[in-house]
């Protein structure tokens, strides 16, 4: 990211959010937590073309995170000129949002991003598997945010959309490698499976700003991409001679991430994602 | 480790990583890292509508489908392409470069192949 950071922003939370920077927040922060982990697997592949995949998807996913940041930090700003009118020091606002204080300085609490997309990215197995999830429900709700009455929202849904497809096809074709694939592989999948299923269902469980945004016409309804993700999860699994886990679609699941309720694993995150900047603010390179 | 080098077969790639099927029968597993088991692909790019598809590079991959979907990560990042071909490095066959001599000198002193001896028309501006 460019270098955009106001030097009074450090010590500032971000200005008030309402609901519909809460939801373009949501949307920015699973696409950044995800990069970010994927992004662990840089120089670390298991062989040079996968490990240039995994990073190619980390950097389309920073870039779908950055498109949220940039448009949430602009409502922002808005809104709180519009309360604290005029600006103090007639100039800029201090301490505006940027993009990069967005993703950097808000704490842990304050991120919206569901518990599947933090969680560490264990073997190739779990990280393929985390990744299917995540792009097989991105895939669903980018259709249906294409028709948000938010033009912004919109045109980030249709251009993520591409790589999205993509990602999605990448990690379906994995995932069947994988299970269908020989006996290590198959139970590397399994144990994946256990893993990640009990996160899976908070992607469909609307939160307060995620209803009023899709009543409002420009967010989207997650609880109707529940079924057919179950479908498209069943197809591939079928394919891959997997099946989930016991408990099946009923099974007991963790939430509380859309609501800033995290697991240990973010803050982990944050050790490497905002070292930098919390122990330099407004560090220039 | 046993490196000989398969002379007629493409060019330098030593014999256990020059493709898939070899490897079936092979005794010893294969050397290098993971994924040296792989069938090695060659990989060819068409940069535009209208041209032909070159020669980048080859990669790793286990089957045609992941050779295309590597192609495109590994070679295609900066829009170097809108078309992708893939081959199994074991289907090309190379010519030996010690029968160099015979197979092109012979065309160093055939100048007159060169259609540099007629008056081309004007309207043919792609010889």
């Amino acid at each position: 990211m460019e270098n955009t950071f106001n030097k009074n922003a450090s010590s500032k939370v971000p200005p008030s959010e309402g609901f519909r920077e809460a939801y373009i927040l949501h949307l920015a922060d699973n696409s950044l937590i995800l990069g970010q982990r994927n992004s662990e697997w840089c120089g670390h592949g298991p062989v040079l073309e996968q490990d240039i995949a995994i990073t190619n998807i980390s950097l389309d996913l920073i870039g779908q995170a950055r498109n949220f940041y940039q448009y949430a930090a602009t409502l922002i700003n808005n809104q709180s000129a519009a309360k604290v009118s005029p600006p103090a020091g007639g100039g800029d606002l201090e301490g505006a949002a940027t993009e990069d204080s967005l993703a950097y300085l808000r704490k842990e609490e304050e991120f919206k991003n569901c518990l599947l997309v933090e969680q560490p990215k264990g073997d190739w197995a779990q990280t393929i598997l985390r990744q299917f999830f995540f792009s097989q429900y991105q895939y669903l709700l980018f259709q249906q945010l294409q028709n948000s009455k938010d033009e912004q929202l919109a045109a980030i849904a249709e251009k993520s959309l591409k790589e999205i497809t993509y990602h999605l096809r990448w990690s379906s074709e994995w995932v069947i490698r994988l299970g269908d694939g020989t006996d290590e592989s198959h139970q590397r999948m399994i144990k994946a499976i256990d893993e990640l299923w009990k996160y899976t269902g908070e992607m469909f469980k609307s939160v307060s700003y995620e209803l009023r945004a899709a009543s409002e016409g420009f967010g989207v309804d997650v609880s109707q991409l529940k079924e057919p993700w179950q479908k498209k999860v069943s197809d591939i699994f079928n394919e891959a001679s997997l099946i989930p886990p016991s408990g099946g679609w009923g099974a007991l699941m963790q939430t509380g991430g859309k609501q800033g309720k995290h697991t240990e694993h973010l803050g982990n995150i944050f050790i490497e994602l905002q070292y930098m900047q919390k122990t330099y603010p407004g560090c220039d390179w | 480790m046993k490196t000989f080098i398969k002379k007629y077969y493409y060019g330098d790639i030593p014999d256990d990583k020059a493709g898939g099927n070899e490897l079936k029968d092979s005794k010893t597993p294969p050397s290098g890292g993971r994924g040296a088991d792989w069938p090695l692909w060659e990989v060819f790019i068409r940069s535009k509508q209208g041209l032909d598809h070159k020669h980048v590079g080859s990669l790793h991959a286990t089957d045609a489908q992941m050779a295309i979907e590597n192609a495109r990560d590994v070679y295609t990042r900066r829009m170097e392409g809108v078309s992708i071909w893939v081959v199994e490095s074991k289907y090309i066959h190379a010519s030996n470069p010690e029968e160099a001599g015979e197979l092109f000198e012979p065309a160093v002193d055939k100048i007159y192949r060169h259609p540099t001896f007629y008056d081309l028309p004007d309207e043919v501006n792609q010889m």
